[in-house]
């Protein structure tokens, strides 16, 4: 599913430059369940964005259900993610002014899926994620598991491939912490791809594999219990 | 992103900060109204205006002595003298052609009305009995000139409403002797108060016999000499009979500027359209600012979005996308702003008829299209910029934002 092979990512900081990932490969098999921990500027956003299709590589290949995305350009990088990621982030990203339901069709809008069938998918999502009650209020209206749940949503609406997260549970507190991190284990129970970028040892820990990243290497490459 | 819902997602963005997108729309239409406005106030000016010189019939021919396109070269022209005046045998001699209905001469000057110690200054006009149906003059008492040769001095005058009002009150003018500068002159007649023809104010006017006029005035040159063709397929042989006789009578020099109603009323209809477009531009001034408030509140719009459109490329939107929205939004308020303001310019347009009902200010077709393109055009093309900056931001950067 997902082959980096030597990916290197240099940041220029304060005239300096900084290697974010230094020649990283790492293979990602379809329906896996990643976590990538590490200490802050180790290097697991960079790689989570490289991943998303978010960055590009300063050297390097990234081969995404075999095909080479590592040299394309904005138009195919926007089409790509939209086909075949989803995005869930700490701050959840919801867009203010739409409801819920709205936030969570997000994605087919801009792909361009008429109403009714952005509708008709929405749906079944709404009640399975136990929204149904909420979904015409606005984020404001809505607690921080029911927003990172919305979030899922939409992250999960266009029936993408790979799931990304990032820090997911950074921002709630531990029960519903629990219960998105249930909630994405289910997902990928029914066979999507799932990457966590987490800093809480705990919910790296439930990941099957289990990456730790420190000054832009993988240090380590764990999986089993 | 199908087009409804471009349109969609851009009034939930609008709609997200009220008070901006308001101040915005207010700006536009302000604009449009604007332009509406003045344009249908210069085209009723002009319709005006050249409704007056239409109402006093477009075969008209007017001579001038001298010729318009020589006599800014000649030393003459600096003190206001020509080089050969016009005079009552040239008149008398314009008037033998089947191509002439009417004919009379005009001389003008300033002159003091005097009656039982009170005076006043007047236009004084010398002409003949002719000039009543020439210029659509209405008499309200009395009678016009006297149908009799214009060599006759006989010194009867006519007198306009406002000079009869300020001399006699109310008291009866006719039979009544004045004094014209040196010569006592009866009133034989008071002109009704039509107002203004010509740009002539005809209430203040005194008209005398022209022979009568040119002794009063120590001249023997006239003012120019009013034509009235028979009808309006006759004006070039009637242009071409005056030509042939001034130069027979003046040497072989045709030193007269001949001008038919026509013309003026062409050469006005030009300026004042000149005038309209001149203010009309002005106002979409007013369109290009509200363009650049545009801009500026949706760079300002941008930076408080930044977050939002990150999360959008991060879903799969592309940069044409991400500028389709912003442009969308833009082109949104102004087709707003601009109904808005065409809504209040016509309703200006209505309220300047119900103060002046003679000003028909009903803006050409031209200027609302003219304004309500401005305004979506100024809308597009000051949205390129935020959206571009829209598109250019880094997803990564933009969602780093909370």
């Amino acid at each position: 599913m997902i082959e980096l092979r030597e990916v290197s990512r240099l940041f220029t900081v304060g005239g300096q430059e900084v290697r974010a990932m230094d020649r990283v490969s790492l293979d990602i098999a379809s329906g896996e369940y990643l976590s990538i921990m590490g200490p802050s500027g180790s290097g697991k956003s960079t790689l989570l964005n490289i991943l998303g299709l978010l960055d590009t590589p300063d050297s390097g290949t990234y081969l995404l259900q075999d095909r080479d995305v590592t040299h394309l350009n904005d138009r195919q990088l926007a089409a790509t993610r939209s086909r075949t990621i989803g995005f869930i982030f700490q701050f959840f990203h919801l867009i203010p002014r739409l409801t819920a339901q709205q936030n969570i069709e997000l994605p087919l809008l801009l792909a361009g899926v008429p109403q009714r069938e952005r509708r008709e998918r929405s749906r079944p999502l709404i009640e399975a994620f136990g929204l149904a009650e909420r979904c015409h209020h606005r984020p404001d209206e809505l607690s921080g598991g029911q927003r990172q749940r919305v979030a899922i949503a939409r992250a999960v609406i266009n029936r993408p491939a790979i799931l990304l997260a990032d820090e997911p549970t950074g921002n709630l507190d531990r029960h519903a912490g629990g219960e998105i991190i249930d909630l994405l284990e289910g997902l990928h129970r029914d066979g999507l791809t799932l990457v966590v970028v987490t800093h809480d040892p705990e919910i790296g820990e439930r990941a099957a594999r289990r990456i730790r990243v420190v000054d832009g290497r993988i240090a380590n490459d764990s999986k089993g219990p | 992103m199908r087009p409804l819902d471009a349109i969609g997602f851009a009034v939930t963005s609008l709609g997200g900060n009220r008070v901006r997108t308001l101040l915005m729309l207010l700006a536009m239409a302000i604009g449009v109204a604007a332009v509406v406005l003045l344009t249908g106030i210069g085209n009723g000016a002009r319709l005006y205006i050249v409704d007056q010189f239409a109402s006093l019939g477009t075969n008209l021919v007017i001579v001038i002595p001298g010729r318009a396109e020589t006599a800014s070269n000649t030393p003459a022209t600096l003190v206001g003298e020509t080089p050969r005046d016009l005079t009552l045998d040239d008149a008398r001699a314009l008037a033998r052609s089947e191509t002439v209905r009417r004919l009379t001469p005009l001389s003008v000057g300033e002159m003091t009305i005097a009656w039982r110690g009170k005076e006043r200054q007047i236009p004084l006009f010398g002409s003949t009995a002719s000039l009543l149906e020439i210029h659509h003059l209405r008499l309200e008492r009395g009678t016009f000139l006297p149908e009799e040769d214009m060599e006759i001095a006989r010194p009867v005058c006519v007198i306009g409403a406002k000079v009869y009002r300020e001399l006699f009150g109310q008291q009866n003018a006719l039979g009544e002797l004045v004094r014209l500068g040196g010569f006592r002159c009866r009133v034989i007649g008071i002109l009704g108060s039509e107002g203004r023809s010509l740009g002539l104010d005809t209430e203040e006017m005194v008209i005398v016999p022209v022979a009568f006029a040119q002794m009063l005035l120590n001249t023997e040159g006239l003012f120019r000499i009013l034509i009235e063709a028979r009808d309006l397929a006759t004006i070039d042989r009637l242009k071409a009979h005056i030509n042939a006789t001034i130069a027979k009578r003046h040497y072989g020099e045709e030193d007269v500027t001949i001008i038919t109603q026509d013309s003026v009323l062409a050469t006005f209809d030009k300026i004042l359209q000149v005038l309209t477009l001149t203010v009309a531009a002005i106002a979409g001034i007013s369109l290009v600012v509200a363009g650049i408030l545009i801009m500026n509140v949706m760079l300002m719009a941008v930076a408080q979005r930044t977050a939002e459109i990150g999360l959008c490329k991060a879903l799969g939107a592309g940069r044409l996308q991400i500028m389709a929205l912003l442009v969308t939004e833009a082109l949104l308020l102004s087709a707003i702003g601009g109904l808005v303001g065409l809504a209040l310019g016509f309703a200006g347009s209505w309220l300047a008829v119900q103060f002046y009902p003679t000003l028909n200010t009903t803006p050409p077709s031209w200027a609302i299209a003219a304004a309500f393109g401005t305004a979506l055009g100024t809308g597009f093309l000051f949205s390129l910029l935020p959206a571009r900056r829209a598109a250019r931001l880094d997803p990564i950067q933009a969602l780093a934002r909370r």
